[in-house]
């Protein structure tokens, strides 16, 4: 791994069908497999839904979902980290501004904030993002 | 006696005059198979029988039966009796799977056509008085062009309305004082509704009083409903491509589809092809008798129905059937197009990102039929992408609509969780009410 690979971080992205409570479903066996969830959006797509977890043991949850037929995959998303206050999310757009972000979503874990962004490039967002003084959160963050 | 024949001779003759003319006819068409059909011809030689075979009425059933998956061999006009000389025109149904079932007709073949439904149009009333617009689709579906020379034949005024924009065809219906329509029965009840809405009530309002209606199964109760909410006289009509088109109707009773035993010769057999007791029923298999480009002999329809066994009250000796009361295969009818099971499936099989599983849900909002199409994805070609997830099932949903002639709503499930079979897969879930 690279020295800026670090900053990868395994996220689960689920497949979801339109079914009642698939939420419930995933969440069950994250509970039951005392993985804790650390960050979590859900994309709505034509007739299904996909959810995206960050989590504190991301192999064991996937083989876990796995075994109860979820169709699941690891995507790479950055983790940034805001400053807890108004203006913090303006802060790092300036350093963004030629980064193409796919999606994203952000969760507050005080003293600071996140946000947690899917790129096109995720080699060259890392880049950017170092040299433009953002603080990125490495994986042991999390896992 | 009927007030109304178009062509008394045929519709009235004596039932021994009839069945005469049902051998002789029956004849011809044996040796015209046996002697221009190749097709035909090798499945009278393999079942060891000549044209002489046919003595009376009941040794139709010595000829070999005709099957969809013949139909389908034959793609695209190996079956044809004629040359291109002789053909003036092309329909084409989609077949079982992917290839359509492609029929040609001469002359003769569009006369008998439209000849069929003229006897049943003037049977009800319909003359050179009336404005009958053709609200089924035009173009290679038969449903449209059928109705269309049948309306110039008897001399009626058509409007060629075809499917589509709602709004207008009922502008049509008032403004050109249109008295019957030709559509499938579920379309006329959206129609009806769709006026209702713009403070229009079709009973009062308008001239339109008959309704063609066909392509789709239907029952006693929506007839009564059509004629109680719109003063519409909906007047049952059997066809299918391989045999023209819309072919044949209902009379003025109203009471069973009469089968002009001139044009063809009806047979209701059980699962393994032999004659059922009268009045019994069982699948439908048809000959046509004068057809001279596409061989129609002892055709399974796979449509379920009986012959009923009274005689008509309106003095036809041609036979009636009962409403269609199911099929003997899986296919199902959707918006007046048939849809095989096995069309679903091999559009899906050309999509490697789906498994081998299928649903297809068909139901009834309002008064039109949606169809559900039910696809596991596989594990693999799960994405974070949406846009590419929503990309794939635009495609999926592209290549049943190009297959089928009719939209199909595609969801895609995790894999491993539509249901399963052991032995005859049953994919279809149907949840219309007729």
């Amino acid at each position: 791994m690279s020295e800026v690979g670090k900053y990868r971080i395994k996220q689960l992205s689920i497949f979801s069908e339109n079914r009642p409570n698939r939420l419930g479903a995933v969440a069950k066996v994250l509970k039951e497999g005392k993985i804790n969830i650390l960050g979590f959006s859900i994309a709505e797509g034509a007739g299904y839904g996909v959810i995206r977890v960050l989590v504190d043991r991301p192999e064991i949850a996937r083989d876990l979902l796995t075994k109860e037929g979820f169709v699941v995959k690891f995507t790479e998303v950055l983790a940034i980290q805001m400053e807890d206050r108004p203006g913090g999310l303006f802060d790092l757009t300036d350093h963004m501004k030629d980064i193409n972000i796919e999606y994203g979503y952000g969760y507050r874990n005080p003293p600071y904030a996140v946000l947690i962004v899917r790129v096109e490039d995720i080699e060259k967002g890392i880049e950017q993002l170092l040299a433009g003084g953002l603080k990125l959160l490495d994986g042991t963050t999390f896992h | 006696m009927p007030m109304n024949a178009w062509n008394p001779e045929i519709e009235l003759m004596p039932k021994d005059q009839l069945d005469r003319l049902q051998l002789k006819l029956l004849k011809i068409m044996a040796r015209r198979m046996y002697e221009s059909s190749p097709f035909y011809h090798q499945k009278m030689r393999e079942a060891g029988i000549m044209p002489d075979v046919i003595q009376t009425l009941d040794d139709v059933r010595k000829l070999p039966f005709m099957t969809k998956k013949d139909l389908r061999d034959g793609y695209p006009n190996k079956l044809m009796m004629r040359d291109r000389g002789d053909l003036l025109r092309y329909h084409a149904s989609s077949g079982t799977t992917g290839k359509p079932t492609i029929v040609g007709y001469t002359k003769n073949d569009l006369e008998n056509w439209s000849e069929s439904l003229a006897r049943a149009m003037t049977s009800f009333g319909l003359g050179n008085k009336d404005i009958i617009q053709v609200s089924n689709t035009y173009g290679l579906f038969s449903g449209g062009l059928g109705f269309h020379y049948a309306t110039e034949k008897i001399g009626a005024t058509v409007i060629p309305a075809s499917t589509g924009n709602t709004d207008r065809q009922i502008d049509m219906i008032c403004d050109l004082e249109v008295t019957a329509m030709a559509c499938t029965p579920s379309y006329l009840m959206y129609l009806g509704e769709v006026a209702e809405k713009k403070g229009i009530n079709l009973k009062k309002d308008t001239k339109l009083r008959y309704g063609l209606l066909g392509g789709e199964p239907w029952s006693d109760r929506m007839r009564d409903r059509i004629y109680e909410s719109m003063g519409v006289k909906g007047m049952n009509c059997f066809g299918a491509s391989e045999l023209s088109g819309p072919l044949f109707m209902e009379c003025v009773e109203q009471d069973g589809i009469h089968f002009w035993k001139d044009l063809s010769l009806l047979e209701i057999v059980d699962k393994d092809g032999e004659p059922v007791a009268p009045g019994e029923r069982g699948e439908m298999v048809i000959t046509m008798l004068q057809k001279e480009a596409f061989p129609i002999v002892r055709y399974r329809m796979g449509d379920i129905t009986s012959v009923m066994e009274e005689d008509c009250p309106c003095g036809r000796n041609h036979p009636r059937i009962t409403r269609i009361q199911g099929r003997v295969d899986d296919m199902i009818i959707i918006r007046g197009i048939n849809v095989f099971p096995s069309q679903v499936e091999h559009s899906l099989m050309q999509h490697p990102e789906l498994g081998n599983e299928f649903q297809l849900v068909v139901d009834r909002k309002g008064h039109l039929d949606s169809m559900l199409v039910k696809a596991e994805l596989k594990p693999e070609a799960f994405t974070d992408n949406i846009i590419e997830l929503n990309a794939l099932r635009e495609r999926i949903s592209n290549r049943l609509k190009g297959v089928l002639n009719v939209a199909a709503n595609v969801e895609l499930v995790q894999p491993g969780t539509l249901p399963r079979f052991e032995g005859k897969a049953k994919r279809v879930v149907d949840r219309r009410e007729y």
